[in-house]
C-alpha cells in the first residue's frame, strides 16, 4: 500500500481541518446554529477568571490610584506617615466605595423611577476578545432571568442586547457593533431612523434624505418599534452631518459610556415596555421597600 | 531524549524547543482571559490579538506543522467561542490554523530567534491574519470586510513590538 510521504502529511493534515472549520461554518450558516455546546464550555472556563479578576483590579486600583499615588508626599515623620498611610488607606477604600455606591446609585434611582420594567442590575466582567465583534460580558445569567434578545442599557442610554446568555453569565452585543442597531428617532423632529454600528466609537443613523432637517447636535432617543428598548430612552447625540447619495451620512455618539461600562442594567422582558418620564415617576413613587429587591414580572 | 535538537542534522542549527508541562495550556488560557480582560480597563488594547501573537510563537518555537496547526485551530476556535453569536466558530478558527503552519513551517526552514525576525514575522503575521479574516467574510459569510486601512497597519506594528517582549518571556517556559 502506498503511504502519504512524511513531508506531505502536515499538508493533508491541513486541509483536512480547514475543511473541517469551512464544514463547520456552513453549518451553522445553514442550520442557524451557533455551535452552542463549545461556546458554553469555553466561557465556562474563563469566566471565573474574568469574575474573580474583575474584582480584583477593582480593589487593586482603588488602592493604587488613591494610596500609593499620594505616598511620596508625607515623608517628613515616620510616625505620621504611619497614621496618615493608614488613614489614607482608610479614605482609599471610602473613596472606592463611594465611587461605586454613586455607580450604583445612579442604577438605583433608575430602577426606582421605573418600578413597573422589571430589570436587573449586572457587573461588566469581559470584553470582546477579538475585533471581529464588539461585545461585553456581564456577571448575570439565566439563572437571574436573563434571556437572548433582552435590551441592556445605563442611566445615560441605551448599550446593547444580550445575544447569549450562560448559567451565571451573558454575553452583550453594543450598539457600536457592525451588526448592531436599535430603532430610534430625532428627539426633536420625532422622525424615526434607525440607528447602528460599524465597529467604531461613532454609530450611524441610516436613511436620512437629504432633504430631512436634521440638526448637529440633536438628541436621538428610542422609539420603541424594535420591540426590544422601551420610548424615549437616549441613544445619542448628533455630531456629524454630510450630504451622501441617496441619504444623509449621519454620525450618532453614544449616550451611554459604551468604552468604559462597569455596571448595567438587563430589561427582564422580551415584550415591548413603555417607561414612564420622570415627572410621571415623581408623581407616583414606588414603596422604598421594593427598590433594591427585584422588579416585578413583566406585563406585556 | 534531548530537550532540543537540531531539525536537519549537524549540518543546520535550528532548534526544535519543548516547553515545560502545561507551560502551552497554560500560556492559552492566560491569554484568553487577558484578551476579554484587558480592554475593560484599558480600551486601546483591543488592537493587540494576544491569541495570534502565542499562535506565532509557539509555531516559530516548535517547528512542527501538524502541531502548530492543531494549535492554531484550538486556540482559534476557542477565540471564536468567546466572541458572541456575532462571530461564527471558525473565523478566527481556520485563520489562525493557516497561521500556525505557515509559522511552523517558517520557523523550520529560518532561524526566528532574534527580535529583528520575531518583529518582522509577526507583523506581516497579522496582515496575513487579517486578511484570512477579510477573505473568509467575505466567501464563505457574504459580509463586506476592507483589505486594508490604517488601523491594520498600525496594529500590525504594535502586535509586533509587544511579541518582541512577549517571545522573550514566553522563552523562559522553555526546557534547558
Amino acid at each position: 500500500m502506498v503511504g502519504i510521504p512524511s513531508r506531505h502529511k502536515s499538508l493533508v493534515l491541513l486541509a483536512g481541518v480547514i475543511l473541517l472549520q469551512v464544514v463547520l461554518l456552513a453549518v451553522q450558516i445553514k442550520r442557524d446554529s451557533q455551535g452552542r455546546l463549545i461556546r458554553v464550555w469555553t466561557v465556562g472556563v474563563i469566566s471565573p477568571f474574568q469574575r474573580a479578576g474583575t474584582q480584583g483590579v477593582g480593589s487593586i486600583r482603588g488602592i493604587w490610584n488613591h494610596y500609593f499615588a499620594l505616598q511620596n508626599t508625607s515623608r517628613d515623620n515616620e510616625q505620621l506617615r504611619r497614621e496618615n498611610d493608614a488613614l489614607k488607606l482608610q479614605i482609599t477604600q471610602l473613596q472606592s466605595k463611594a465611587a461605586e455606591a454613586d455607580r450604583l446609585a445612579g442604577l438605583l434611582n433608575f430602577r426606582k423611577l421605573h418600578m413597573e420594567v422589571p430589570m436587573v442590575g449586572a457587573r461588566v466582567i469581559g470584553a470582546s476578545p477579538g475585533t471581529a465583534s464588539v461585545t461585553i460580558d456581564i456577571d448575570r445569567g439565566q439563572r437571574d432571568g436573563i434571556k437572548r434578545n433582552m435590551g441592556v442599557i445605563t442611566p445615560d442610554g441605551v448599550v446593547g442586547k444580550v445575544i447569549e446568555a450562560y448559567a451565571n453569565t451573558a454575553q452583550v452585543l453594543l450598539l457600536t457593533d457592525k451588526d448592531s442597531g436599535v430603532g430610534a428617532l430625532l428627539a426633536d423632529s420625532r422622525t424615526q431612523h434607525p440607528v447602528g454600528g460599524t465597529g467604531e466609537p461613532l454609530l450611524v443613523m441610516k436613511y436620512v434624505p437629504n432633504d430631512d432637517n436634521v440638526n448637529d447636535g440633536e438628541r436621538v432617543v428610542t422609539s420603541g418599534m424594535d420591540r426590544i428598548f422601551p420610548r424615549d430612552l437616549p441613544v445619542g447625540t448628533i455630531v456629524e452631518i454630510k450630504p451622501g447619495n441617496p441619504f444623509k451620512q449621519i454620525r450618532v455618539r453614544p449616550a451611554a459610556n459604551l468604552d468604559r461600562l462597569e455596571e448595567v442594567i438587563v430589561l427582564l422582558t422580551l415584550h415591548p415596555l413603555e417607561l414612564r418620564t420622570e415627572s410621571e415617576s415623581a408623581s407616583q413613587q414606588p414603596p422604598a421597600a421594593n427598590a433594591a429587591g427585584q422588579a416585578p414580572a413583566a406585563r406585556p | 531524549m534531548n530537550d532540543t535538537y537540531d531539525l536537519r542534522g549537524a549540518e543546520s542549527h535550528i532548534e526544535v524547543h519543548k516547553f515545560r508541562a502545561g507551560a502551552i495550556i497554560g500560556t492559552l488560557l492566560l491569554v484568553l482571559f487577558l484578551q476579554k480582560f484587558l480592554p475593560l480597563y484599558v480600551s486601546k488594547a483591543e488592537i493587540l490579538d494576544l491569541p495570534l501573537l502565542i499562535t506565532v510563537y509557539f509555531g516559530l518555537s516548535r517547528r512542527n506543522p501538524s502541531t502548530g496547526l492543531l494549535l492554531g485551530m484550538a486556540i482559534g476556535l476557542a477565540q471564536d467561542s468567546l466572541s458572541g453569536m456575532t462571530v461564527p466558530l471558525g473565523l478566527y478558527g481556520i485563520a489562525k490554523t493557516l497561521i500556525g503552519y505557515l509559522a511552523s513551517s517558517i520557523g523550520a526552514r529560518l532561524d526566528t530567534e532574534h527580535p529583528a525576525a520575531r518583529f518582522a514575522l509577526t507583523a506581516i503575521f497579522f496582515v496575513t491574519h487579517q486578511g484570512l479574516i477579510s477573505l473568509t467574510r467575505r466567501i464563505l459569510l457574504a459580509q463586506t470586510e476592507p483589505w486594508f486601512n490604517m488601523h491594520l497597519l498600525a496594529g500590525a506594528l504594535v502586535n509586533a513590538l509587544v511579541a518582541v517582549f512577549l517571545f522573550l518571556l514566553l522563552d523562559r517556559l522553555r526546557k534547558r
